[in-house]
């Protein structure tokens, strides 16, 4: 934390497109998820069960763009392909699920694989910069419905797979469970992460995003960090994608398309690439904005409304943020307290 | 033999509707150091213009055209309205707007014309003449072969014969040495983009008909395919994006011939791997013109 | 100090917000040839970029032939007649050196001009005129140096914004290219506003001295005055 507040003293610091916003002290991680675990169970016994399975589906985003804020925000490494790495993640669960029907050794199992996934995946971008790395994991994207179709008698193609699950002991409610394991996973995963960047690891990606020149003569190894992050987003990424295996319970490839990995982008940038709380935000719109857009299409009585108002309004923010301020909406605080004090 | 004879002219028709498309990434790529990661939606959207204006007219042409001049416009809405804006200091931002963009055109597209594929329509036949017993090209496939060989020789004339060639050339290397010669880079730029957009247009009237129908993501593949037809090439070698598209055409036509099509976009993945940890410069890259 | 060609008045500029000139006044007459001398970092470039509008002026009046400057864009300056031979001397190395050429008279109407003007360089400078089709960066400095004049002879202009012409140049090159800048002074009537680290060859050919440090003019006077003035040249100099 102390380089982040050496940084956010020195005004000198050339501010990149892509910043992290800095906060003052704040509590230990465990403290606020432990809070915002408890928060959780509160609110999952007073919503109607719809609102739970939503809520159920923001904790599944939250680990992914968790993931992906530690590697684009906070090492520079921009991927559009972690939509396939959840449906990885997700396919795992499926098989492994549907022969063992033990969900722990499930996830354990879809963990491993993502690791596998990421690792590979990674070894390139390490390799990659700028639009390179990002053609090629929007290759790795486009790739799923062709993989599920040509290893049809694994994946079924189009139609997917169902998931056998073990139904949650009857005192509760199927949404109120899926909501309590995707929170559960998301919160763990989370710490995991914050506890992660607080330390040495944090350090490194943000000096290698900096400055891979200066990072070298630091002493770090810029190839182990970027495939490390990379790794590390993708399990969870893949853990993301074995909770919506749970949460649909199927997985098909229609589940995960190209969209999807680019509405976590924007859920990022828009969360204020950079910060795990921005990274809540980025998650909580993946989930009002389609509603919200929904509900706009259903009052209008237009189908075709229904579906893509929320794709341009994504876009549009997207773009607006980008070009207004491209550290995200979690900037702009900092922002308008900067512009109040070079006014005085 | 007679298969490989038709999966080769297959190939190469394909491979050049990816070059025109990867000439179209090149063509900004040069001009402002951006992939222009939302020019298979804008190339979309022009073919839905087509689609819309030969519905109501009955005439391919006029669509054809009309396609031709939305890219055209597009491309230089794109640039003066958004790309003009985006911050250079981290080479993300270009690529992260051109993704909202995406974004932005699939949903309007949908919302405009739905997201079922629509059938389009080719102006000449897709059945192979025979010669000798052999099918090997159709006269879809001469069109192509012209259309997309028209646009290889007017550019090339465009950039080594004119005035304005040179100096969208200049404009593109050396910005503020040019602005002091007299040349509006601004205006140069905002003309790359709108030529790309034009050529990126023609690829997709060249290429939607041949595949599903036209549909908001029916890019997305073949902008993959294109990308890696640049990457193969060297984003910043014109010549490299001719090879390289026609490079990814042969490999996609010979595995979805004797293997299966759905195994194509693999095929891709891994030829864009294999390129890019071999030779990230691309076969074609002039970087070390660059570096001088 | 009436029909002079260029007229600076209190130039404030700079980038970001902490100016790097502050205050800067000096005159060129037409076909006079003034030198701006200084250490590293007084701001010799940035006046330059300053004048042709590369840099925002925060302050100050700059007016050419009469007209003030501000707000001319930096691509019209060539058009006043004004040609900036940039730091590093600005040629397009992927483009050959007939297209560096001819990209220097573009602007030009007058296109049978033009292609005199572009004859006329290729007399100037026969070494060019056998390296027609040679990319810029497989010339050598003194090359590139003669290619970055030529290119902005083609345009006639009439005042020269020239920035370190010597720098990694072998003194016999430097001072052909300052003989250069005297005969074409004399022969076409060329003002020229000469920024150099190398003094000497400067003053050897310039008639007035601008003498910057830190952004701020210390002197200005004839050139034979400061060439003779050693507490200056220790002071501010270095010889």
């Amino acid at each position: 934390m102390t380089d982040m507040q050496q940084k956010a003293s020195a005004s000198t610091v050339p501010e990149t497109g892509l910043n992290v916003p800095k906060r003052r002290r704040r509590p230990h991680p465990a403290l606020v998820i432990v809070a915002g675990g408890i928060l959780v169970v509160a609110l999952t016994y007073v919503l109607p069960p719809f609102r739970n399975y939503q809520l159920a589906t923001m904790g599944a985003y939250f680990c992914v763009t968790a993931g992906l804020t530690v590697l684009t925000g906070l090492n520079g490494q921009l991927s559009l392909g972690h939509g396939a790495l959840m449906a990885t993640g997700a396919y795992t669960l499926a098989l492994t699920q549907n022969r063992w029907v033990n969900l722990p050794l499930s996830f354990a199992v879809a963990v491993l694989v993502t690791t596998a996934a990421g690792a590979v995946i990674g070894l390139a971008a390490a390799r990659l910069r700028g639009p390179y790395l990002a053609g090629l994991t929007l290759a790795v994207a486009i790739v799923v419905p062709s993989v599920t179709s040509t290893f049809d008698e694994t994946f079924n193609s189009d139609q997917g797979l169902s998931v056998i699950l073990n139904p949650p002991p009857e005192t509760i409610p199927m949404e109120r469970w899926q909501a309590w394991l995707c929170w559960g996973a998301a919160l763990v995963v989370v710490l995991l992460l914050a506890l992660l960047i607080r330390g040495r690891f944090g350090r490194d990606l943000r000096a290698v995003r900096d400055d891979e020149t200066a990072a070298k003569l630091a002493g770090i190894n810029i190839a182990r960090t970027q495939v490390l992050a990379f790794v590390v987003s993708a399990v969870c990424a893949g853990v993301a994608g074995a909770l919506f295996a749970v949460l649909a319970q199927s997985v098909s490839p229609g589940a995960f398309p190209l969209t999807l990995s680019l509405f976590l982008v924007m859920a990022i940038v828009i969360g204020g690439l950079g910060s795990l709380f921005g990274a809540l935000w980025g998650a909580v719109l993946l989930v009002l904005l389609p509603t919200l857009a929904q509900s706009v299409g259903e009052q209008t009585g237009s189908q075709q409304l229904e579906g893509n108002l929320a794709l341009v309004v994504f876009g549009v923010v997207l773009v607006v943020v980008m070009l207004a301020a491209p550290g995200g909406l979690a900037s702009i605080p900092s922002r308008i307290s900067r512009l109040i004090r070079r006014n005085r | 033999m007679d298969r490989f004879i038709y999966l080769t002219f297959d190939g190469l028709s394909r491979g050049l509707v990816y070059a025109a498309f990867a000439l179209a990434l090149v063509l900004i790529w040069r001009a402002a150091r951006i992939v222009n990661f939302a020019q298979g939606s804008m190339a979309v959207a022009a073919v839905y213009v087509a689609y819309s204006v030969t519905n109501a007219t009955g005439s391919y042409w006029l669509g054809f055209v009309v396609a031709l001049l939305a890219g055209l416009l597009l491309g230089v809405l794109v640039e003066r309205v958004v790309m003009r804006f985006v911050d250079h200091s981290s080479p993300l931002n270009g690529v992260v707007v051109a993704l909202g963009l995406v974004l932005v055109l699939q949903g309007t597209l949908g919302i405009v014309y739905g997201n079922e594929y629509q059938p389009v329509e080719t102006p000449f036949s897709r059945d192979a003449f025979e010669v000798g017993g052999i099918a090997m090209l159709s006269r879809y496939d001469l069109f192509v072969f012209a259309a997309v060989g028209t646009v290889v020789v007017v550019l090339t004339l465009l950039f080594t014969r004119t005035a304005v060639g040179l100096r969208m050339r200049a404009a593109a290397f050396a910005p503020d040495v040019s602005r002091l010669l007299g040349v509006s880079v601004g205006g140069m730029l905002t003309l790359g983009w709108a030529l790309a957009a034009a050529v990126g247009s023609l690829a997709g009237m060249l290429v939607v008909p041949t595949e599903l129908g036209v549909h908001p993501t029916a890019m997305d593949v073949v902008f993959v395919s294109a990308f890696t037809a640049a990457v193969v090439g060297g984003l910043d070698s014109p010549i490299g994006a001719v090879v390289g598209g026609l490079v990814v055409g042969l490999l996609l036509s010979y595995v979805s011939g004797y293997i299966d099509v759905t195994v194509a976009p693999m095929a891709i993945l891994a030829l864009l791997v294999l390129v890019l940890l071999g030779k990230p410069g691309g076969l074609f890259s002039s970087s070390k013109a660059r570096v001088a | 100090m009436t029909g002079a060609l260029l007229q600076v008045d209190g130039l404030t500029a700079g980038y970001g917000a902490a100016p790097v000139l502050h205050d800067v006044g000096l005159t060129v007459q037409p076909g006079e040839i003034v030198a701006v001398l200084g250490a590293n970092g007084a701001g010799k470039t940035t006046l330059l970029r300053t004048l042709s509008g590369l840099v925002r002026s925060s302050r100050g009046r700059v007016v050419f032939d009469g007209a003030d400057l501000a707000g001319t864009k930096v691509e019209h300056l060539v058009r006043r007649g004004i040609a900036h031979v940039p730091e590093g001397r600005g040629v397009v190395t992927e483009l050959t050196v007939d297209e560096n050429l001819r990209l220097g008279g573009l602007w030009r109407r007058d296109r049978a001009d033009a292609r005199k003007a572009l004859d006329e360089v290729y007399e100037l400078f026969p070494s060019l005129a056998q390296r027609r089709g040679f990319a810029g960066h497989q010339l050598s400095g003194g090359e590139r140096q003669m290619l970055a004049l030529g290119r902005a002879l083609v345009g006639r202009p009439r005042l020269l914004l020239l920035d370190e012409p010597s720098l990694g140049l072998a003194p016999k090159v430097t001072g052909q290219i300052m003989a250069l800048l005297r005969d074409l002074r004399e022969r076409t009537g060329l003002a020229v506003l000469l920024v150099e680290q190398n003094v000497r060859s400067a003053l050897s050919i310039a008639d007035e001295g601008v003498v910057l440090a830190l952004g701020r003019v210390v002197a200005r006077n004839r050139a034979s005055v400061l060439r003779d003035d050693a507490d200056l040249r220790h002071a501010y100099l270095g010889f």
